[in-house]
């Protein structure tokens, strides 16, 4: 029982943790232009190619450190070619261009790439068990995972809140004009935030690779989840899209590892019925079965009865 | 109304002689096709272009609607209740509404980004249940149902396509003349002055909530209608047809069609239903292209092609159309010529060790002729397009220039 | 159209000649009677026989989809069309119908193959796909008498296919989950240190009918080895599968089996190898399309497959040899599912017996045939339930003893366990309605 607490509570720690990279950048970007990025996990999916394919050149580290670069260049373009004119056509219009985005990088890459599974494999320095628990290995790779989100945001935190640039870009927020007018040179900041945004996800690409496996259908699995936690987070909260991403990994672990459902609740009212009855299937849930689902009942918990989101202070 | 009494006849018009025109298989099953998305789709305008509610969720009822229609084409079947298959969309009108209020309760407290995610939420909640419910929604492989056993309508069992096309065609003109009309009522305006305005709009007296709530319900409602054609049309339906995809492809089509204009949706979902199911056929890389065209939209006919042709409505009422034609096809011989080397690059790429039929010509991938003949020609192509704009923008200028009489008037 | 064009020049030609030299005359006339004569030859003889071949070519399942229209069309070409074509003279085509995975699309696309008469659909990807076109072919079939289609499904493995959704026109070539699962249960019984299994699948039908029997079989052959495990999970939305790993590993199993395709497969069993979880892992799909490459050496003597058609050592030089040609064609592609190939063989040869490629005819002439592929199989149509009975082979990834390799990654299936086509036999609870001709 104890070691299925533990595994379950770094798992969900992974996995949250990797969910706060993707959703650091999306909450950035979001606060920054008020544009939902659609095509978020799209450049989490060329990060993960970019690196896969520039690990068969130059290694795994020469991926993590360039592929990330070239992602980011090429948000920073779309914004100043693609977005910056789309802005001005008001938010849907935003949204249905990072839509056709997302759906135009998942076939750029099936045609540059082809579309079968890639053999992206972890670094081989973190081929070995950092720790045994009770028979099962937790790989160091996991480990190294953890390292480098908490890093991402530690970095970021003390970027935007401490530094210069972190003052600029959070005073550009919430008053554009202002800073136009002290001689900051805004568009570029919008750029480069954006590009900065997309850099992060690409290294989440980079990152998780090897342990979520490269293939033409990876944004669209991580795509709306990423959606979800920075919503219940709170539109343009760091820490909340951290808090956010947490919640929802630890929750989906915890339901998937918990084997009870519903035939334990009902066995609680002395209640039992036999499967003939109509709603047999509901009286048959398990939680492992609706585990993925969970966040999506989250969010709607959340907005309904908080709707700036967990931590989210800006009113739309 | 009185006005426009010509448009609604040349509308019925056409969709009686459309099939007369394409009445291969193929062309059929593509206007039953439009017949049910452009009713979605203009229910999904209610919501966004009228009411300025985003959703991503819209799905839900469309499906829903038509799951319980295709029970109910079972019921039929199996005559525990018997009416005529041709009500069958007020079945799924009737779930959509059911749906829509339900959800509807708690969903339109808010707009904006809010209600989107809201609606995301749901959407992905309801594909998850439809899973796990597998005894109503059947499960992956869906529920299936047979239209031909229900009583005969005026002798027509509705054994052919066509046949029930003429059935699609109705109902497709009946949803829009009632959304058409449900654009003109005080709710309907009112949803106009929330999506523009609401803090004004509460000043007046109306409660946002509210008005926001009954256009939601009536866009759920037709969106229910749609499935129950969907039902007929296709006699099964399955959890494919609730997700964010579909919904995605009715934003789309929305959104493509020109979200300002009631027609806007009609232009949409007839562009995208040609695109989805004449492209596909000829190449693999449909889905690239797509996803270029609707980038290019966005970038370039934000108001969508709607919007692109009312645009010349100024140049229409000063009869200047006549300006535009020889500039548009200079435009226009450029512009194709740069599109047909662009596809046939692309379609190179992905060709391998086959050949690539081009016009007559049979292009290779390892040879450099052929990549010389298409660089070419895209090269051309584009230069051509640069060096007609201005002259094409000297002459839209022109076209939309009041005219003025001799007094200095304008005319 | 060439034939008027033909006539006319002749006719030009002779008008012009008309006042000149006989002979001349003559020549013209003659020419231009051979130029019409085989033009109308060319009409007639060389129509080609049309094949649909519909599944996902775009969109994420697509290499599954593309994989299988190379094997068909190869075999087309290698078979036939490279040696005259069939039924004197006429060549197959192979018409690609991209279904996108989807039954609505799937729907569509059958209306497309009506439209241009294609008679006789190949379909394998997904059984929910292969359900949707069974019921909607049923149905077109029983509204438009003579112009019937036939569903040649080579790879949608749902039971309730040849059982209670039988149908005269559809015919299955590949063996249903029952029989596969009935076999790998041998298999794993035949294993004395095998104590305990955990059981892992796609909440759908195929991963429901994956655990339902491997719970039953076992508890038939083996009762004491234990189900410490009967895992659903939604499909295509896992991301992660280390949770599950985590009660796999708690429960102490000795092996896993599944039923998952694609990219579900590939990170459960990269999560299995990852946690050092040292089992064997019993699937139906863990092979091709990247897999192989991707699992690698962590997959050797770990990832067993249940399969037709034997893996390394190939069964006979002639098959050898297609694989050759195959590989020499697209050297990126390895032969996934050459079910097709048999397939096509076994219509082609009803063609040839019946000499019509009428739906009927050929359907009349598959039921209870016998054939024997290229690999020397013994294959059987059952025409009770219009199922196909082949030998079935228990595989596992190695690098052993590998001449075909999958992925060109150096590992490849080598088959440990094979079976012969009488002992895959069982019973079906079809009712056919047969239709009247």
């Amino acid at each position: 029982m104890a070691e299925v607490f533990v595994f379950a509570t770094l798992n969900g720690l992974v996995t949250g943790l990797l969910l706060f990279m993707l959703a650091s950048g999306l909450t950035l970007i979001f606060s920054m232009m008020g544009v939902l990025n659609f095509a978020h996990a799209s450049f989490y999916m060329l990060g993960a190619y970019f690196a896969y394919t520039l690990s068969t050149y130059i290694g795994f580290w020469g991926g993590l450190l360039i592929a990330p670069l070239i992602v980011g260049c090429i948000g920073a373009a779309i914004e100043r070619y693609g977005l910056r004119r789309v802005h001005q056509s008001g938010h849907v219009a935003e949204l249905v261009f990072t839509f056709g985005l997302a759906f135009l990088i998942e076939e750029a890459v099936q045609f540059f790439w082809g579309r079968d599974t890639k053999n992206y494999q972890s670094p081989e320095l973190f081929d070995f068990a950092l720790f045994s628990l009770f028979g099962q290995e937790f790989s160091a790779y996991r480990g190294f995972m953890i390292a480098i989100a908490c890093l991402i945001f530690a970095g970021l935190y003390f970027i935007l809140t401490r530094s210069r640039v972190g003052i600029i870009i959070q005073a550009s927020i919430s008053h554009p004009q202002t800073v136009a007018n002290l001689g900051h040179n805004v568009p570029l900041i919008f750029m480069c935030v954006f590009g900065v945004g997309t850099a992060l996800a690409g290294v989440a690409g980079v990152i998780a690779g090897p342990v979520l496996t490269t293939f033409p259908g990876m944004a669209t699995v991580l795509g709306s989840i990423v959606f979800v936690v920075v919503v219940i987070g709170g539109l343009g909260s760091l820490p909340g899209a951290l808090i956010a991403s947490l919640l929802v990994g630890l929750l989906q672990s915890y339901a998937i590892a918990a084997d009870v459902g519903m035939p334990e609740l009902l066995n609680l009212f002395g209640v039992s019925f036999d499967s003939s009855h109509p709603l047999d299937d509901l009286w048959t849930l398990n939680l492992p079965q609706i585990a993925p689902v969970l966040p999506y009942l989250l969010l709607v918990l959340v907005l309904i009865f908080k709707p700036t989101g967990l931590m989210g202070n800006r009113e739309q | 109304m009185k006005k426009q009494l010509p448009v609604w006849l040349g509308f019925a018009l056409a969709l009686i002689v459309l099939p007369q025109i394409f009445d291969s298989v193929l062309g059929i099953s593509i206007l039953n096709q439009m017949t049910i998305w452009i009713i979605f789709a203009l229910s999904y305008n209610m919501l966004l272009g009228q009411g300025g509610m985003l959703s991503f969720g819209h799905a839900v009822y469309f499906g829903l609607g038509g799951f319980m229609s295709v029970h109910a084409l079972n019921l039929i079947a199996d005559e525990i209740i018997v009416f005529s298959i041709t009500l069958i969309p007020l079945v799924g009108g009737a779930v959509g509404l059911i749906a829509a209020v339900f959800i509807g309760s708690f969903s339109t407290r808010k707009s904006g980004t809010v209600f989107a995610m809201i609606s995301l939420g749901i959407g992905e909640l309801i594909v998850a249940s439809s899973l796990i419910f597998a005894d109503f929604f059947g499960g992956e492989a869906g529920v299936t149902g047979d239209r031909t056993y229900g009583p005969p309508f005026f002798g027509i069992e509705f054994l052919q396509d066509a046949e029930v096309y003429y059935l699609g065609a109705f109902w497709l003109f009946v949803a829009t003349l009632f959304m058409y009309l449900f654009t003109q009522t005080p709710a309907g305006r009112m949803a106009n002055a929330v999506r523009d305005n609401p803090e004004r709009a509460e000043f007046i007296g109306y409660s946002t909530r509210r008005v926001r709530f009954i256009s939601f319900c009536a866009a759920g409602l037709f969106a229910g209608v749609a499935g129950g054609l969907f039902a007929i049309n296709y006699e099964f339906i399955t959890e494919e047809n609730l997700n964010a995809l579909t919904s995605g492809r009715v934003l789309l089509m929305a959104y493509i069609g020109g979200l300002g204009f009631f027609i806007g949706p009609i232009v949409g979902a007839v562009i995208l239903t040609l695109m989805n199911s004449l492209l596909s056929n000829y190449s693999e890389m449909w889905m690239l292209y797509l996803g270029i065209m609707f980038l290019l939209t966005v970038l370039f006919l934000p108001r969508g092609f709607a919007g692109f042709i009312m645009m010349h409505q100024t140049a229409w009422q000063n009869h200047r159309l006549g300006m535009l034609i020889l500039p548009y096809l200079i435009t226009a011989i450029p512009l194709s010529l740069f599109l047909a080397g662009f596809v046939g690059l692309i379609e190179l790429s992905h060709k391998g060790d086959d050949i690539l039929p081009f016009f007559g010509l049979s292009l290779g991938a390892d040879s450099m002729l052929s990549w010389g003949v298409l660089l070419t020609l895209a090269g051309t192509g584009a230069l051509g397009v640069k060096l007609s704009r201005p002259r094409l923008n000297a002459a839209w200028a022109a076209a939309n220039t009041v005219a003025k009489d001799a007094d200095g008037d304008a005319q | 159209m060439s034939l008027n064009r033909s006539l006319y020049h002749s006719q030009a030609k002779k008008n012009r000649l008309a006042s000149q030299h006989s002979l001349r005359k003559i020549a013209s006339a003659t020419i231009g009677a051979v130029a019409c004569a085989f033009s109308l030859t060319a009409v007639n003889a060389q129509e080609p026989i049309r094949l649909g071949f519909m599944d996902p070519l775009s969109g994420t399942f697509a290499s599954v989809g593309t994989s299988g229209l190379n094997v068909l069309e190869f075999a087309a070409d290698y078979f036939y069309n490279s040696k005259g074509g069939i039924l004197g003279g006429r060549m197959i085509e192979i018409v690609p119908l991209d279904n996108k995975q989807s039954p609505t699309e799937t729907q569509l696309q059958f209306r497309r193959a009506v439209s241009e008469e294609l008679r006789i659909i190949f379909q394998g990807n997904s059984s929910a796909v292969a359900n949707t076109l069974n019921q909607t072919i049923a149905k077109h079939n029983r509204r438009n008498a003579g112009q019937e289609v036939l569903q040649i499904n080579y790879a949608a493995v749902d039971p309730i296919l040849t059982n209670e959704e039988c149908s005269f026109w559809h015919f299955r070539f590949d063996a249903h989950a029952i029989m596969k699962l009935d076999v790998l249960t041998d298999f794993m019984a035949m294993n004395d240190e095998l104590s305990s299994v955990y059981i892992i699948g796609q909440d759908y039908s195929f991963g429901q009918v994956v655990a339902e029997n491997t719970i039953r079989l076992l508890g038939e052959k083996r009762p004491d080895i234990e189900i410490v495990g009967n895992e659903f999970h939604p499909i295509g939305q896992v991301k992660d599968f280390t949770p599950y790993v985590t009660k796999i590993a708690s429960s102490g199993a000795d092996a896993v089996v599944t039923g998952n395709f694609g990219a579900d497969m590939v990170s459960l069993a990269r999560s299995i190898i990852d946690s050092g979880l040292d089992v064997p892992i019993y699937t139906f799909y863990a092979a091709y399309d990247g897999i192989t490459a991707t699992l690698g050496a962590d997959g050797k003597d770990r990832i067993r497959l249940i399969h037709t058609d034997r893996a390394n050592p190939l069964a006979s030089d002639e098959r050898r040899e297609f694989y050759r040609a195959f590989k020499a064609k697209h050297p990126d592609s390895d032969i996934t599912q050459s079910r097709l190939a048999n397939a096509l063989m076994m219509v082609v040869q009803a063609m040839e017996q019946a000499q019509s490629t009428d739906p009927y005819d050929i359907a009349v002439q598959l039921e209870d045939m016998r054939f024997t592929s290229i690999a020397g199989d013994e294959l059987w149509m059952r025409g009770e339930d219009h199922q196909l009975f082949q030998p079935l082979y228990i595989s596992k990834q190695t690098d052993e003893g590998i001449e075909f390799d999958a992925d060109n990654s150096g590992f490849g299936l080598f088959t440990e366990y094979e079976v012969s086509t009488d002992e895959t036999i069982t019973d079906h609870s079809c009712r056919m309605r047969r239709p009247r001709r």
